[in-house]
């Protein structure tokens, strides 16, 4: 399948008073046409400042990406002009904010707040562009889409502000969408709403989706593939299968036990401890304070990326050929 | 939308009322008569002086004259200046007054505007300390110094701008820097730390993700949400410039308003002091309103058509 966008290597630092920042700390991912990717993890772990990077939104100061490609069909983000730039945000690449309650502008009507995009990029006439808008607005279902288009963003719900931004992020029929917690800020039940439109639109439009979030339950439901982020690196990748019936890293293990399941029947053990400080990261596996298995060498040296399979890699000792031998020799030794 | 505007005028009469008697007490309770300055004037010059300007009646008579001439809108003839009636001074004094007023409204807000823009664009950067800077000598100095300062620099000592009176653009110069620094920096200081909020604003990073011109977003999306506070002050420093009118006016030798009402004060010029008055606080009154309706354009939010409850 083609890999649409790839990340390799992304370093994002951000130069503060009390220090550097080190928010993105060499990051590899890709996502293939049409696939949904999310990319879990807790707050500040670096999930957003990851999708701002691609979209090249680091406001700089204080952020900069150090180091790292974007590479989107194979042309990189990130040695472009800001100029070239704006030709790709909003036209092959758009983005979902997590807050839709403050993402649209007050001031401005829904439907200028429709087109703006798809004028600036496409030079279309105003009635293309209504026509285009129209169609837009039927497609996130919003009903009376005509009136509602001379409305402002006050006059609606939470859940119908989310379908608008959606609406917007899609006009000029981007490839990929980066949706940073879009369900993060709704109720239960627009929630669910919001993630079927997802499919729906994945569906009709073939578009790539990149989700992030930090709710395993909104993964469960749409992912095809998902990340585990941690301290500013991607820890564990794999299929949705793998991720949820094989989990590797222990991190990604607790993340799991720490959501309802059916079959835990209400056993919830949440991780001890907290993610370790950015400003100073550690060496070695940021999770070996938290970590119920850590060992010496963990401390001191980042683990290599292990592959399990085509789809499943892991940043871990316990899954090192090397640690795995070391262990192997400690047990025959003890006995 | 009429009801809210009928509701509007009640209040704007009764306030206008409100100013209108605390003036005429204000005024009565001033030690002196219209007369008591005259050299010339005997006893029954006086008593008969008194009786032609009705102030021979009692008070309530008096305030009860005074409230008809307001509802006219005739306020007599001038005390001082007998052959000129109350309306003759308004009529002249108000259009220089005005043009005063307005020019430096416009030079406010659009200095103000572009200062404070720039601070926020250029954040922490040399635009904005220097745009800060002005702001701060601009809101610290009073306008009567500056006014002095400005006369005795450009006007004496380096002879670009006459020194005073009201005659061509050139005149207008010192007078309106003088009125208008003020009003600027408070509207530059305060722009710039509304944009700087809402440069922060998720709609801008949607309007930047949506891959619009940076001159587009500063525009259409931050400017726009940057002058709401700006509106929201208009009313007091629409008041402050007015005020700042009647001083400016004095130290330029301006014939405006302002110069008659400073003077039939002095001079205890009772048509003239309950004329210019009335007008000064009708015509403020009515700007407000007017920033208040202006409010409710540039914010949909505000709804001034909207009932109440709703
Ligand atoms: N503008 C900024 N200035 C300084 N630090 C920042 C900035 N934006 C993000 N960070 C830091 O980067 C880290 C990752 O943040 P973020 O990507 O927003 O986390 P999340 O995974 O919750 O989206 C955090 O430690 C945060 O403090
Ligand atoms: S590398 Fe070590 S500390 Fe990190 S998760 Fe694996 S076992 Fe735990
Ligand atoms: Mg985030």
């Amino acid at each position: 399948m083609e890999k649409i966008l790839e990340v390799q290597d992304l370093h994002v630092r951000f130069t503060t008073y009390g220090g550097t920042v080190q928010a993105v700390r060499g990051v590899d991912f890709h996502i293939h046409k049409g696939e949904t990717l999310a990319i879990v993890g807790e707050s500040g772990c670096g999930k957003s400042v990851t999708s701002n990077a691609i979209m090249r939104l680091i406001p700089n100061p204080p952020g900069k990406i150090t180091k790292g490609k974007v590479l989107f069909k194979g042309q990189d983000l990130t040695k472009l002009t800001e100029k070239k730039m704006r030709s790709i945000r909003g036209v092959d690449i758009s983005m979902i904010f997590q807050d839709p309650m403050t993402a649209l502008n007050p001031t401005l009507t829904i439907g200028t707040q429709l087109v703006e995009g798809l004028k600036q990029h496409r030079k279309v006439s105003d009635s293309i562009a209504m026509k285009k808008a129209l169609e837009m607005m039927q497609l996130v279902g919003i009903p009376n889409p005509e009136e509602r288009m001379k409305q402002y963003p006050h006059q609606f719900s939470g859940g119908m502000r989310q379908r608008i931004v959606i609406a917007i992020a899609l006009i000029c029929e981007p490839e990929l969408l980066i949706a940073d917690e879009p369900t993060t800020a709704l109720d239960v039940t627009i929630q669910a709403q919001i993630l079927e439109l997802f499919e729906k639109i994945q569906e009709v439009t073939g578009v790539s989706i990149i989700l992030i979030t930090h709710d395993l339950g909104v993964v469960a439901k749409i992912a095809d593939r998902i990340a585990v982020m941690y301290a500013g690196k991607i820890i564990e990748t794999g299929t949705k299968r793998e991720i949820f019936y094989q989990p590797q890293h222990p991190y990604t293990q607790g993340l799991l036990n720490s959501v309802p399941r059916l079959d835990t029947k209400g056993k919830l053990q949440p991780i001890n401890g907290t993610p370790p400080d950015l400003f100073s990261p550690p060496l070695g596996c940021p999770f070996t304070s938290r970590c119920p298995l850590a060992m010496e060498v963990c401390n001191k040296v980042y683990p290599d990326s292990t592959r399990l399979s085509d789809s499943h890699a892991v940043d871990c000792w316990l899954q090192d050929e090397r640690a795995k031998k070391l262990l192997a020799t400690m047990v025959t030794n003890k006995r | 939308m009429l009801r809210y505007i009928l509701k509007r005028l009640l209040i704007m009469i009764l306030t206008l009322w409100i100013i209108i008697t605390l003036t005429f007490v204000l005024m009565t309770s001033i030690p002196g008569s219209p007369f008591t300055s005259d050299q010339t004037s005997n006893e029954t010059v006086q008593q008969n002086l008194e009786k032609h300007y009705n102030l021979d009646k009692p008070k309530y008579m008096q305030y009860l004259l005074y409230l008809k001439s307001i509802v006219t809108l005739d306020f007599g003839p001038s005390i001082k200046q007998p052959n000129q009636t109350v309306n003759d001074l308004l009529g002249r004094g108000f259009p220089i007054s005005f043009e005063l007023g307005i020019v430096t409204v416009i030079v406010a807000v659009i200095s103000g505007i572009t200062l404070g823009v720039l601070a926020a664009l250029r954040h922490n950067g040399i635009i904005d300390y220097l745009a800060m800077g002005i702001a701060v000598l601009g809101i610290s100095i009073p306008n009567f110094i500056l006014a002095t300062l400005l006369i005795q620099k450009l006007a004496v000592d380096w002879e670009i701008f006459p020194v005073a009176t009201w005659a061509s653009p050139m005149h207008m110069v010192l007078p309106v820097l003088a009125l208008a620094t003020g009003p600027m920096a408070i509207i530059a200081r305060l722009t710039r730390s509304t944009m700087l909020e809402v440069l922060t604003q998720d709609y801008i990073k949607m309007a930047r993700a949506k891959g619009l011109a940076p001159w587009k977003i500063i525009i259409k999306h931050a400017l726009r949400n940057a002058l709401m506070p700006v509106i929201t002050i208009m009313g007091t420093l629409l008041a402050g410039i007015l005020t700042g009118t009647f001083v400016i006016e004095q130290i330029f030798a301006i014939p405006g308003m302002g110069k008659y009402f400073v003077e039939s004060i002095n001079h205890r010029d009772y048509p003239v002091i309950m004329g210019t008055t009335v007008f000064y606080s009708a015509f403020l009154i009515i700007m407000l309103f007017l920033v208040d309706i202006a409010y409710g354009f540039v914010d949909p939010r505000i709804k001034v058509t909207k009932k109440e409850g709703e």
